[in-house]
C-alpha cells in the first residue's frame, strides 16, 4: 500500500465539470440486456439524460424517469404506491428480468426510503428490484456504475465452497499489494477452474478479448459482474477471486471483499498493452502460474502502434479530469512517450488504485520523465489558468470546455469518448491512440502515412 | 410521480441560465449538485460557442447537507466577482436547492456586501414552471431590477429617441434559429426606417438596460420569452408592444401593419409626418419573398389537400399551421403544442385551421396521434423527426427542442421575408421527398418493405395473416398499403377474427368505404 513519495497529490475545490453519475444507465442498460433502469428524480435528471445521451433516447431505450412532482416532495403522495404504479406499467410494457432504481439527489434529500420500499414491491410485483444511489451529491460520472455494480453484487448467487485440506477459515485474504506476491500463501491445487470473476461493465466483444487473454495463460474467467443477462450473474463467495477491469470500481471492490468475502486481486488496469500485461501477470502470480509469451505479445502490439506513437512522442498532455480513467490512460500515454503535466481526477482511491499508481510511478522512472501532479477534485477555473501557462499540446477535457479551449488554440480531446470507446486489452491500444491522436492528426503533416490511419488494418 | 421517457421543455433553471448567459458579462452561479452544469455542454456543443459559458456551480454535496451552504455560496460569489468582474451574478436555484429550503436571498444579501457586482437571486419555482416560463420570468425580473435601480439612482432616461426605434425582446442563447431571426428582424425593422434601440437578452450589457424606455415600442417575436418583460414595460413606462410573430407572409404583413400604430403615435409630433408601410409590404411580398409566388406555382398546386401534422412550441406551431393552411392550401389534420401554459392562446390561433388540436407534454401521445392520422408530412421538433423516421413519414423541424443540426452556420431565419423563403423550401422539400419515395412503389419497386403497424406502443400482434392474404397488400401501391393493412387489422379485431384471409381483407375494405 506504499505509494512512492514522488507522486504528488493535491486536492482542490471540487468546482469541476463532469457528468452526473446517473449517466451510467446509458451503457448499463445496453450491457444488461434484460434490465430496465428507472431513475427516480426530477426534470433536471431527465433533461440531462436526454441531452447527454443524444440519439439513444429515440431508440426505445430500456430506461425511464420516475419524475417526482410537488406532491412527492411534500410527501402528499405515498412513495410506495406511486412506485408500484410505475413499476407495474414497466412490467406490462417491457417485462424486464430486473428493475434497477437509480436514486438521485432529490431522493437523498427528501430521504425517500428506496432500499426499504424495494423488497416490499419486489414481492408484490414479482420482479427483482435493485437499488443504487447514483447521485451527484456523492459521486461523479463513472462512479454511477460503481454504485450499481455494488448493489448488484448482493444479488449474485452464493458460491458453494468445496473444502479441500485447508478449509475456508484458512484462506488468507489477498492484500492489495504492490510488491511481488507471497506465493506461499496460495496452493495451486486448491484453485479450481471456476474462481476468477472479473468486475466492470465492458462491451461483450471486449469482455471476450479479456477472457481470451486470461485463458491463454490457463486462467479461465468464470464469470463477469455484470453479466449479459441478469440471471447469469456469477456466483460469489469465499474462495472466489475477483479483479477489477476499471479504475472507478472501488465501492464494488469493497463490497465484494467485505460482504461477499471474495478475494481481491489488486492489479493495474488492462488499459494499453503495458497495463494489460501487468494485469495478466498479477492475476497469474495470484494463481501461481508462470505467464507465457506475454513479453512477445506486448512487443508485437507496441510495434503495431508505432505509427501513432510517432505522432504523440514528446508531446504534452493535460487531463482536466472527469471520469476516473485518468491515471491508467496517463500511464499508458507516458509509456507512449508523452509528457503529462497534470492528471485531474474526481476521486482518488489510493488503495484500490495502488497497483496502478505504483505502475505509473515506475513508468515515469523508466521513461525518465518527472511524475505528473495528481489533482483530486480539481478546480476547472484554476486548471484553465494553469493550461494557459503550460500550453500543453493536448487537453483531455469535457465538452463544456472543449470548444472554448480549441478557440484558444489548445487542441482538445473529449474525455467522455474514453468511457464509450473500447479501450481495454492489448488489441484495443490502437483505439485509445486513435482517439488521442485525432486532434493532432487533424492538422496533418506529421508523418507521411498518418492521413488514413483509421483505415489501416491491424497487421497481426 | 409520473413515468417519463422524454420531455419537450427543460427544467426551470435552464430557462434562467439561458437568459443570464445571453446577457453580456453576467455570470450565473448554480446552487446545484455535481453534474447539474450540463447547460455548459449544451451551449458549448450546440451553439459551438467559443467562450467559456459564464455558468459555474456552487456544488451541493454531503457537507452542504450537513452544514448548510451559506459560506460556500457566499465564497463562490465573491470569488467569481474577483476573478471575472461580472456586472452581475445571478444565483440560480435548481430542483435540489429548492427542496433544501435554504434562505438563498439571505446569502445573496450577504454576498452583495462584499462584491462589486450586482447579485440577484433568480426567482423561479422549480416544481411549478418549466424552462420557457422560467426564462420569461427571469428576463422580466432582470429588466425590473435594473430599471428600478436606475430610477432610484436617478439615472433612468425616459426621453424617446429622435427617430422611431424599437427594443427586440426575447432573443437568447440556445434558441431555435434565434441568431438568424434576430438579423432578419433587424432588417425587417430597419428597412422601413425603424432603428434598434436594444436587443435583450442576447449580447446586451445590463448597465444599458436603463435606456430601454427610450424606444418607441417593443417587439416580442416569440411568445415563450419576453411577454412578461414587455407587459412590465407597458405598465410602468407606457411602452406599447407587438407580440405578433412575423413568421410567414401573412403574419409578416400583419406584423408590419401593426408597427404603424405605435410609430404614428409619436411620428406626427416628432417627425411631422405619418408613416404608411403598405407599399413596403407589397414590394417585399412580390419581390423579396418567393413564398407568395411559390404558393401560386404548379409545385404548390401538387401539395393542395395533402395532410400534415404540426407540433412544437406555441409560436412556431401556430405560425406554421397558418402558413400550411392559408398560404399553401395544405390540410393540417392535427396541430399541437407542448406549451400547456399557453393553451388558450394556441387554441384561439389554430381555431378553424385544423381538424384536431392536441395540447400535451407527452411525446407518446403525439407519436400515436401521428401514427393514427398518417399525414404525408410532419412539422415538429426533433422528437417528431424521429417518430417520422420510425414510421416512414418525412418531417421538417420547426421548433425546439433542437439538436446541433438546428444551429446551421448558413443563414436560416424563420422570421421575416427571408424566413418565408426558408420555410417554403422546408415545407416543399419535406413533401417532395415523400412523393419520390412513393413513386417506385407504384411501379412495384419497393416490395420488400415490411408493413408496420404504425403504432408506437409495443403491442403484441395477435392477429394472424394467412399467406395468400399476406401477399395481397403487395398489389396495392405502397403509400396506402400501411393504411389498408391497419384497417384490416382493426376490422378483424372488432369482429373477433383471428386469421385474416383475402375474404376478410375485402370485407374490411367494403366496410371502410361505406
Amino acid at each position: 500500500m506504499k505509494i512512492p513519495e514522488t507522486l504528488a497529490f493535491e486536492c482542490e475545490t471540487g468546482n469541476y465539470h463532469t457528468f452526473c453519475p446517473i449517466s451510467c444507465v446509458a451503457w448499463l442498460y445496453q450491457k444488461i440486456e434484460d434490465s430496465f433502469f428507472l431513475v427516480v428524480g426530477t426534470k433536471t435528471c431527465g433533461y440531462f439524460l436526454q441531452n447527454a445521451l443524444g440519439v439513444m433516447i429515440f431508440a426505445e431505450p430500456r430506461y425511464a424517469m420516475a419524475e417526482l412532482e410537488e406532491g412527492d416532495i411534500s410527501a402528499k403522495l405515498n412513495d410506495q404506491e406511486e412506485l408500484e404504479k410505475i413499476c407495474l406499467q414497466i412490467k406490462n410494457d417491457r417485462n424486464p428480468s430486473v428493475i434497477i432504481w437509480i436514486g438521485t439527489c432529490t431522493t437523498e434529500i427528501v430521504k425517500m426510503d428506496l432500499e426499504g420500499i424495494a423488497p416490499k414491491l419486489e414481492e408484490r410485483i414479482g420482479t427483482p428490484i435493485v437499488v443504487a444511489r447514483a447521485n451527484g451529491l456523492d459521486y461523479a460520472f463513472t462512479q454511477g456504475e460503481d454504485t450499481v455494480l455494488a448493489a448488484m453484487a448482493h444479488r449474485c448467487p452464493d458460491y458453494k465452497h468445496f473444502e479441500t485440506d485447508g478449509g475456508p477459515g484458512k484462506i488468507e485474504h489477498v492484500r492489495i499489494n504492490t510488491g511481488p506476491t507471497n506465493k506461499s500463501l496460495f496452493q495451486k491445487e486448491r484453485l479450481t477452474k471456476s474462481n476468477l470473476v472479473l468486475f466492470g461493465s465492458l462491451p461483450s466483444s471486449v469482455a471476450s478479448q479479456l477472457n481470451l487473454e486470461s485463458k491463454r495463460q490457463s486462467v479461465p474467467v468464470s464469470g463477469w459482474l455484470p453479466s449479459q443477462r441478469y440471471n447469469e450473474l456469477p456466483t460469489l463467495g469465499e474462495g472466489i477471486y475477483v479483479c477489477g477491469v476499471n479504475p472507478f470500481l472501488s465501492r464494488t471492490a469493497t463490497t465484494l471483499m467485505r460482504r461477499r468475502k471474495c478475494q481481491l486481486i489488486g492489479a493495474p488496469f488492462p488499459i494499453g498493452p503495458d497495463g494489460t500485461r501487468a494485469w495478466i501477470e498479477k492475476i497469474c502470480s495470484i494463481f501461481n502460474i508462470k505467464p507465457e509469451g506475454l513479453e512477445e505479445r506486448e512487443n508485437q502490439i507496441w510495434k503495431n502502434i508505432k505509427d501513432y506513437i510517432q505522432i504523440i512522442e514528446g508531446k504534452s498532455v493535460f487531463f482536466m479530469g472527469d471520469n476516473l480513467l485518468e491515471i491508467s490512460i496517463a500511464r499508458f500515454l507516458i509509456r507512449c512517450g508523452m509528457i503529462v503535466y497534470e492528471i485531474g481526477i474526481p476521486y482518488m482511491d489510493r488503495r484500490y488504485q495502488a497497483a496502478e499508481l505504483s505502475f505509473l510511478q515506475h513508468t515515469c522512472e523508466n521513461m525518465k520523465i518527472p511524475s505528473p501532479r495528481i489533482v483530486e477534485k480539481p478546480d476547472n477555473y484554476s486548471q484553465v489558468q494553469r493550461m494557459h501557462e503550460l500550453k500543453p499540446h493536448l487537453a483531455i477535457t469535457g465538452m463544456a470546455h472543449a470548444n472554448p479551449l480549441e478557440a484558444r488554440n489548445i487542441d482538445t480531446k473529449w474525455s467522455v469518448e474514453f468511457t464509450f470507446a473500447q479501450i481495454h486489452g492489448s488489441s484495443n491500444a490502437r483505439d485509445i491512440l486513435e482517439l488521442v491522436t485525432r486532434p493532432l492528426r487533424r492538422k496533418g503533416g506529421f508523418t507521411p502515412n498518418s492521413r488514413s490511419l483509421s483505415k489501416q488494418t491491424l497487421q497481426n | 410521480m409520473k413515468l417519463a421517457y422524454w420531455m419537450y421543455a427543460g427544467p426551470a433553471h435552464i430557462g434562467t441560465l439561458r437568459v443570464a448567459s445571453s446577457f453580456r458579462n453576467v455570470h450565473a452561479i448554480m446552487h446545484a449538485p455535481l453534474g447539474d452544469d450540463h447547460f455548459n455542454v449544451m451551449r458549448s456543443m450546440s451553439e459551438r460557442e467559443r467562450d467559456f459559458t459564464p455558468v459555474t456551480a456552487s456544488v451541493v454535496d454531503r457537507h452542504v447537507l450537513a452544514r448548510g451552504s451559506r459560506d460556500k455560496v457566499v465564497n463562490n460569489i465573491s470569488r467569481k466577482d474577483e476573478e471575472q468582474r461580472p456586472d452581475s451574478i445571478v444565483l440560480t436555484p435548481t430542483c435540489t436547492s429548492s427542496i433544501l429550503q435554504e434562505d438563498l436571498q439571505n446569502f445573496v444579501d450577504r454576498a452583495s456586501l462584499y462584491s462589486e457586482s450586482d447579485v440577484i437571486l433568480a426567482d423561479v419555482n422549480h416544481y411549478r414552471v418549466n424552462e420557457l416560463q422560467a426564462s420569461d420570468k427571469t428576463l422580466e425580473q432582470i429588466v425590473r431590477h435594473f430599471l428600478n435601480r436606475a430610477r432610484e439612482k436617478g439615472l433612468s432616461n425616459r426621453s424617446l429617441t429622435d427617430t422611431p426605434s424599437v427594443n427586440i425582446i426575447g432573443i437568447s442563447t440556445p434558441g431555435f434559429h434565434n441568431q438568424h431571426d434576430c438579423r432578419e428582424l433587424k432588417r425587417l425593422l430597419g428597412e422601413p426606417g425603424i432603428s434598434i434601440n436594444q436587443i435583450i437578452p442576447e449580447g446586451e450589457f445590463l448597465r444599458n438596460l436603463r435606456d430601454l424606455p427610450r424606444a418607441w415600442f417593443n417587439v416580442v417575436p416569440y411568445r415563450e420569452m419576453g411577454l412578461m418583460a414587455a407587459t412590465f414595460l407597458e405598465k410602468e413606462y407606457g411602452m406599447p408592444y407587438i407580440s405578433k410573430s412575423p413568421i410567414g407572409i401573412l403574419n409578416t404583413a400583419d406584423f408590419i401593419t401593426r408597427i404603424g400604430k405605435p410609430v404614428n403615435l409619436w411620428s406626427s409630433a416628432l417627425l411631422g409626418k405619418e408613416v404608411n408601410y403598405d407599399l413596403y409590404i407589397e414590394n417585399q411580398t412580390k419581390f423579396v419573398s418567393q413564398a407568395a409566388w411559390f404558393s401560386k406555382s404548379i409545385d404548390c398546386q401538387n401539395l393542395a389537400g395533402k395532410e400534415a401534422a404540426v407540433s412544437g412550441d406555441a409560436t412556431h406551431a401556430a405560425s406554421i399551421t397558418k402558413i400550411l393552411v392559408k398560404e399553401m392550401g395544405i390540410r393540417v389534420s392535427c396541430s399541437g403544442t407542448y406549451c400547456k401554459h399557453d393553451a388558450e392562446w394556441f387554441n384561439e390561433q389554430v381555431q378553424g385551421l385544423c381538424d384536431e388540436v392536441i395540447i400535451t407534454e407527452d411525446h407518446t401521445k403525439i407519436g400515436n396521434m401521428i401514427a393514427r392520422i398518417e399525414p404525408s408530412a410532419i412539422f415538429g421538433t426533433q422528437m417528431e423527426r424521429h417518430i417520422g423516421k420510425r414510421i416512414d413519414i418525412p418531417c421538417g423541424v420547426i421548433s425546439s427542442p433542437v439538436h446541433i443540426q438546428n444551429f446551421p452556420s448558413g443563414y436560416r431565419p424563420f422570421l421575416g421575408y427571408e424566413g418565408t423563403n426558408q420555410i417554403s423550401d422546408l415545407i416543399y422539400n419535406s413533401f417532395n421527398l415523400g412523393m419520390e419515395d412513393h413513386s417506385p412503389d407504384v411501379f412495384g419497386g419497393h416490395d420488400t418493405k415490411g408493413v408496420n403497424t404504425k403504432s408506437l406502443s409495443v403491442a403484441k400482434r395477435e392477429i394472424h395473416w394467412a399467406p395468400e392474404a399476406e401477399s395481397e397488400p403487395k398489389k396495392i401501391p405502397g403509400f396506402v398499403r400501411g393504411k389498408i393493412r391497419r384497417n384490416t387489422e382493426v376490422f378483424a379485431k372488432q369482429n373477433n377474427i383471428l386469421e385474416i384471409t383475402v375474404d376478410v381483407m375485402y370485407a374490411a375494405k367494403e366496410k371502410s368505404s361505406l
